[in-house]
């Protein structure tokens, strides 16, 4: 692993009505990684994922970017954000939705409308670019929200629990298409689940974390080779992993 | 008047039979508003009642046709101080929603004073500001302001803090100012809000026009339809009085259909009281 691109060094969260989200957290994770933080709810996963992305501050430790300290403004422009729920502008259309992050960098639509477009073609909804949210399936919407994410081509992208709330079809399609767009754009992606099995599927390393106080428990790599597909979800590597990410989430849960 | 479903809105049974019930929606008012009619005039004519007491419907139709030119004015003195009020209404009422959403202070300040605005009977108050403010026309427009003011306010506020708290977080993440996270986020999440709060103070600027003129009585100058029934009742013209009433509903009905219309064309699109479903 190369120098990190993202590092935690013992960091604490302690919220206002005196929760310990997170303690001594110290987690690094380098350019290109996919990483998924797997736990049970209230390990504090989401938490340090939107620590991470500049929302809110820590109680303790610090977050570096590249070596510096904490994500200035400019760095978090490298940055793409999709949460468990869609979170699109119900007023909005597809075009507008994926246009928002450039529209709020002040970058005018005839310029960069063909980016928005291009992003909208890579989650495969070219033609729903003047549908309302509400005209969309569930994970047509999380498409969209995914776009969204990449219009402004950032380095990392942060997602939580992305996938949570879709059916099972529609998930693993997404799995694939994501894993896809990862090999393609050389991110790094940092990636919330509470699902083991989606965990294995996709990431190169897991990050097993436990709750009161949120921290972590074990990390493990994924050693299977990309590109991943179907196959990979009945193959022998995946059920060995699956079951060893699995008895270390028991033991977290133990604890 | 202060409906809050909109009469466009499709009722949850309407989803079944479809045009029956379309007919039925139109046809069941009608026929009970034209039955109540027949009864009215039947009782009045059995009973010889004098108009001077109550006269039948088709007095009162006559006298609306007979005396149009002298009630017409008053409906455009009335409607001119309802609609002045009401933009002011919402103008400030905007403004200052804003300004509550922008400084928690301002709002702690002075919310609970919108509040006793709002909890005052207008009636009460009303023959105050006739002594204070020297301009009758203006003591009007500020009663009729002062009921259609605090929906707007309230609604507002409420819209404009109830936008979807991730996509806060959103805008925070892309570095977004205070006046884009308004004018993309917290504006149009407000929109449904707002036009409720709309349709609310449409109705009761009228309200409080009506009531302020009723205030002023024969002191006032102005004579809007108020005034008129005032004066139709000093003088026994009960027809009269029957006929100005018609037209203050009528003025109020309309103004409600244009303000759910307006809420319908703005929201079509994408907001669920609006959306037809199919189920």
């Amino acid at each position: 692993m190369s120098a990190p691109l993202i590092e935690l060094r013992n960091v604490d969260k302690v919220f206002s009505n005196g929760t310990v989200a997170l303690k001594r957290l110290s987690l690094a994770v380098g350019a290109h990684e996919f990483v998924s933080l797997l736990g049970p709810s209230g390990c504090g996963k989401s938490t340090a994922l939107r620590l991470i992305a500049g929302l809110g501050a820590v109680s303790a430790g610090r977050i570096n970017w590249a070596g510096r300290p904490d994500p200035a403004a400019a760095a978090r422009r490298d940055i793409g954000f999709v949460f468990q729920e869609p979170t699109l502008m119900p007023w909005a259309t597809v075009f507008k939705n994926v246009y928002l992050p450039l529209r709020l960098s002040r970058r005018r639509k005839s310029e960069v409308g063909d980016r928005v477009l291009d992003a909208i073609a890579k989650v495969g909804l070219s033609g729903f670019e003047d549908a309302y949210p509400r005209e969309l399936s569930g994970g047509m919407k999380m498409r969209v929200s995914i776009a969204r994410a990449l219009v402004t081509e950032p380095k990392v992208l942060l997602m939580d629990e992305p996938f949570a709330a879709l059916d099972e079809i529609t998930r693993f399609k997404l799995n694939n298409d994501l894993l896809e767009l990862w090999q393609d754009q050389s991110w790094t992606v940092i990636f919330v689940t509470h699902s083991v099995y989606e965990s294995v599927y996709l990431s190169n390393r897991i990050v097993v974390m436990a709750a009161r106080p949120g921290r972590v428990v074990a990390d493990m790599d994924v050693a299977a080779p990309y590109p991943r597909g179907e196959d990979y979800r009945t193959s022998e590597p995946y059920n060995h992993y699956c079951g060893q990410v699995s008895n270390r989430l028991h033991e977290a849960m133990g604890q | 008047m202060t409906g809050e479903r909109e009469l466009d809105e499709p009722l949850p049974i309407q989803s079944g039979p479809g045009t029956g019930m379309r007919v039925a929606r139109v046809a069941l008012p009608l026929l009970v508003g034209a039955v109540s009619l027949f009864l009215w005039d039947l009782v009045v004519r059995v009973n010889e009642i004098p108009h001077y007491i109550l006269p039948g419907p088709l007095l009162v139709l006559d006298t609306l046709i007979s005396d149009w030119h002298t009630l017409y004015p008053s409906l455009l003195v009335t409607l001119q101080i309802t609609f002045m009020a009401l933009s002011v209404a919402t103008a400030g009422g905007v403004f200052l929603a804003i300004l509550f959403t922008q400084s928690r202070w301002l709002e702690l300040t002075f919310f609970p004073y919108a509040v006793i605005l709002q909890v005052t009977p207008i009636i009460s108050i009303a023959p105050l500001i006739l002594i204070y403010v020297d301009n009758t026309y203006v003591a009007l427009l500020i009663c009729a302001w002062i009921v259609a003011f605090f929906p707007i306010l309230s609604n507002t506020t409420l819209g404009l803090n109830s936008a979807d708290h991730n996509l806060i977080n959103l805008f925070q993440l892309y570095g977004a100012s205070r006046w884009q996270t308004l004018w993309y986020l917290r504006l149009p999440s407000a929109m449904p809000y707002f036009l409720g709060g709309l349709k609310i103070a449409g109705g009761l600027s009228l309200i409080g026009a009506i009531v302020a003129e009723f205030a002023a009585g024969t002191a006032g100058a102005e004579t809007g339809l108020a005034y008129r029934i005032l004066e139709a009742g000093y003088r026994l013209n009960i027809p009269r009085m029957f006929a100005a009433l018609i037209m203050i509903s009528g003025t109020g009905i309309i103004i409600f259909l244009l303000f759910s219309m307006l809420a319908h064309l703005v929201l079509r699109k994408w907001h669920e009281s609006a959306v037809k479903r199919e189920n």
